[in-house]
């Protein structure tokens, strides 16, 4: 029988080292399968990060340009066009009557979440609950927590410091953006807030997602019963003017039509309240956004900082104290020494590994936790382990993009970080359409700036292409989009998605527009106009939303003339008094003399041609 | 003459022009290294589909003496200019890969069930990893019949890339 099976054992044996090989081939072909995915992944990310940064850099231009508006035209008394002073009359205005809410009635067909002051513990059981089936809470009670808030921060130092002797350990989250799933998948693994379990918030509560007003009702909630054991720093997006771009103020609007200018206005004070910095056990030291090679803690500790609001006052001492603040808001660490001022005027900077080691060691601290930027697994260790970013809102490009994280620690503990996704769906998503899904999302954004500079664009291939054959090289292609762009992106690897190549290897570069139009209906305009408007159309908006102190979406037609010269003085566009006019004529369609600038201003996003190739 | 040696002289300007790009998305601290752990990525992500052991191979060849766990821009780009010339490591065709699934379909069944792929990939050859064995499953198993209909599968795939 021997000899039989040995053929068996052999034929086995050639059988089974045919099926490793198969398998090793499945594997082979899967793993180079996922690693291209997975760099498409990396590269859509840095599309997103990069047009982040650079609306974030005009935003910060912008909000440079008001203050300098103010101030200029404060000193005139009042003398100002009318405009200006109305907008500092607005945000001077409001903070007189703020015992308001006692007044408003809470009718019998309410139905959200009934709470009762002084506030304690059943009534945060309350609230979780509510906003988890997506209920509301009335304006009434809103207001009296956002009042009760402002109350007592004010008593609040600019730089608090924490001990963790008492609880052993603290746990720090990041940007929250109106992330409530986020928020709730927090206290749901790391528990609730107690004296026992503290928790410090480094801002970014509100703007983006859809659920900032509840965010912000629970941290204030727990602030005001856990004062001692549950903590907010101030971030970038704790300002007026950035919650008019980036949606919080529009929010507000939308779920408190009556009450909403009250709580905006209660907001800025509120904001201009926050401690600016927290330090634990006197070894870390956690702000929002940086630090620049001048900041100096012991000045932070000791000027008022209700004085930096959102706007502005017009003294020099405000002017330092603005960029000082600024820089702790909105800084980057970077990898080279060094610290480099952002390239616009006095919005923050990028620090360098050894100004991190300077400040740390002058203030004999060992760590500098921050947050501000999107990581894709939630946390970043940076300079040589003395820097960490935290950030709490997974999928905040989109669905997919980004995990969120918390890290938690205590003394003489390593930190340790705990990951974490919010996710919607029951259906698991593939791999392919995860990449699919961001990488739609990160092109149109991308197409939309490219169309946007298109006769930049095209001045700049032109230069490259001096017998006009509509191709230039790869690497004249890549070097036009970095000049005119200014995004740190891989051209050549994004070309594909981007731009048509010859036959002859060249680039056929008006196929970057191709497939691109502006849905203009409005066949007046001029073209120039018309992608001037589309470029600024975020800013535009915010000047408007400015403007619309009401917050009703319609501004009168003299009132767009004054932006609209306001604008183009600041963005020193040369267009005559006549085109402004015309195109004001011709947007107020039905001539009643006011003017819906929503509905004006997505006449001119850039979309998918439908009959596009 | 001349014209050929700046042609091949722009091929290979082109090429480490690619790699720099691919390598640049994984060097975090902007200081010309990566993290070992993702030259793989970089490597597939650039056309080369190298077995594990393959780029093992790789991988020792533009090591330190003593591993720090980090890869140098300047060891790294020779050796992938290299092996992009010389178009090693090419990505396996449709048939070829349709074929290896028909081996470990061993009774012709036109499918293979969950558990059978589960084994393969996760105990065979070079196995995957939980995460990837999960990842794969994802995507593979016909959700109605929870088997691979593995030509389905494949052609899919290939749309997608």
């Amino acid at each position: 029988m021997g000899c039989g099976t040995s053929v068996k054992t052999e034929n086995q044996t050639k059988k089974s080292e045919k099926a490793i090989k198969a398998a090793v081939l499945i594997q082979r072909w899967y793993r180079f399968y996922t690693a291209r995915l997975e760099m498409r992944r990396r590269y859509t990310l840095s599309i997103f990060q990069s047009i982040e940064y650079a609306e974030e850099q005009a935003q910060l231009q912008l909000s440079n340009f008001f203050t300098f508006m103010m101030d200029h035209f404060a000193q005139m008394n009042g003398h100002g066009p009318d405009l200006i002073s109305d907008i500092i009359n607005c945000s001077r205005e409001g903070q007189r009557k703020t015992m308001d809410y006692e007044m408003i009635e809470v009718p019998d067909t309410y139905d959200g979440p009934q709470i009762s002051f002084p506030l304690t513990v059943s009534d945060t059981n309350i609230l979780l609950h509510a906003f988890k089936q997506e209920k509301q809470l009335h304006a009434r009670y809103v207001l009296q927590i956002f009042h009760e808030t402002q109350n007592f921060l004010k008593q609040m130092p600019n730089v608090v410091h924490l001990s963790t002797s008492y609880s052993k350990e603290i746990t720090i989250c990041g940007d929250l953006h109106g992330k409530l799933d986020d928020l709730l998948l927090i206290f749901y693994k790391n528990g609730l807030p107690s004296p026992e379990n503290p928790y410090l918030f480094n801002g970014d509560f509100v703007d983006r997602g859809k659920n900032s007003v509840e965010i912000l009702i629970i941290l204030f909630t727990f602030l005001l019963i856990y004062p001692n054991h549950f903590h907010l720093n101030r971030g970038n997006h704790e300002d007026p003017i950035m919650n008019m771009r980036y949606g919080f103020t529009k929010e507000i609007m939308q779920k408190y039509k009556i009450h909403g200018q009250k709580m905006v206005r209660l907001l800025e004070d509120i904001y201009s309240q926050l401690p600016l910095a927290t330090i634990i056990d006197n070894q870390v030291l956690i702000l929002h956004g940086g630090i620049a090679d001048t900041t100096d803690l012991n000045l932070l500790t000791s000027f008022e900082r209700s004085k930096v609001r959102g706007t502005s006052d017009n003294t020099t001492n405000f002017l330092f104290l603005h960029i000082k603040v600024v820089d702790i808001l909105w800084s980057d660490p970077r990898k080279q020494n060094g610290c480099l001022p952002n390239s616009f005027r006095g919005g923050g900077c990028y620090f360098g590994p050894d100004v991190s080691a300077k400040l740390l060691e002058k203030y004999n601290l060992k760590m500098l936790v921050r947050s501000h930027e999107c990581k894709q697994e939630g946390y970043e260790i940076c300079h040589n382990g003395k820097v960490v970013t935290i950030f709490s809102a997974s999928n905040y490009y989109e669905e997919g993009s980004n995990r969120g994280a918390y890290m938690k620690m205590g003394l003489g503990q390593t930190p340790r970080f705990v990951q974490y996704q919010a996710s919607k769906g029951t259906r698991k998503l593939t791999l392919h359409q995860r990449v699919s899904a961001i990488e739609d999302s990160a092109f149109r954004a991308l197409q939309e700036k490219i169309y946007a500079h298109r006769s930049d664009l095209m001045k700049a291939f032109k230069e490259h292409d001096h017998k006009e054959t509509g191709k230039i090289s790869i690497s004249d292609w890549t070097s036009s989009m970095e000049a005119v762009l200014h995004l740190d992106l891989p051209w050549r690897t994004l070309r594909s998605r981007l731009a048509r190549l010859s036959s002859d290897g060249t680039v056929e570069y008006n196929s970057c527009f191709e497939d691109l139009q502006i849905q203009q209906p409005n066949k007046e305009v001029q073209p120039s106009l018309v992608e001037t408007l589309q470029r600024y159309r975020t800013d535009l908006e915010l000047i408007f939303n400015i403007i619309d102190k009401d917050h009703s979406g319609l501004i009168s037609t003299e009132e767009f003339r004054q932006t609209w010269k306001l604008f183009s003085s600041h963005l020193h566009i040369d267009i005559d008094d006549e085109t402004i006019d015309d195109l004001a004529h011709s947007i107020d369609a039905n001539k009643d003399g006011s003017i819906d600038f929503h509905e004006f201003l997505e006449a001119f996003r850039v979309v998918k041609r439908l009959d596009g190739k | 003459m001349a014209g050929e040696k700046e042609t091949a002289e722009a091929i290979v300007s082109d090429l480490q022009k690619k790699i720099t790009e691919a390598f640049d998305v994984f060097d975090h601290e902007n200081n010309q290294t990566v993290d070992v752990r993702e030259i793989g990525t970089i490597i597939r992500s650039l056309g080369c589909c190298p077995t594990e052991g393959e780029l093992h191979d790789m991988l020792a060849e533009v090591e330190e003496e003593e591993p720090t766990g980090y890869i140098r821009f300047e060891k790294f780009l020779p050796m992938m200019t290299k092996v992009l010339l010389e178009r090693r490591y090419r990505p396996i065709p449709e048939d070829v890969l349709l074929r290896a699934f028909e081996v470990l379909d061993e009774s012709k069944k036109g499918y293979l069930t969950k558990d059978e792929l589960v084994k393969y990939m996760s105990e065979e050859g070079e196995p995957f990893t939980q995460e990837e064995t999960e990842e794969m499953i994802s995507a593979a198993v016909d959700p109605d019949r929870n088997v691979v209909l593995y030509k389905d599968y494949i052609s899919a795939m290939i749309i997608e890339d």
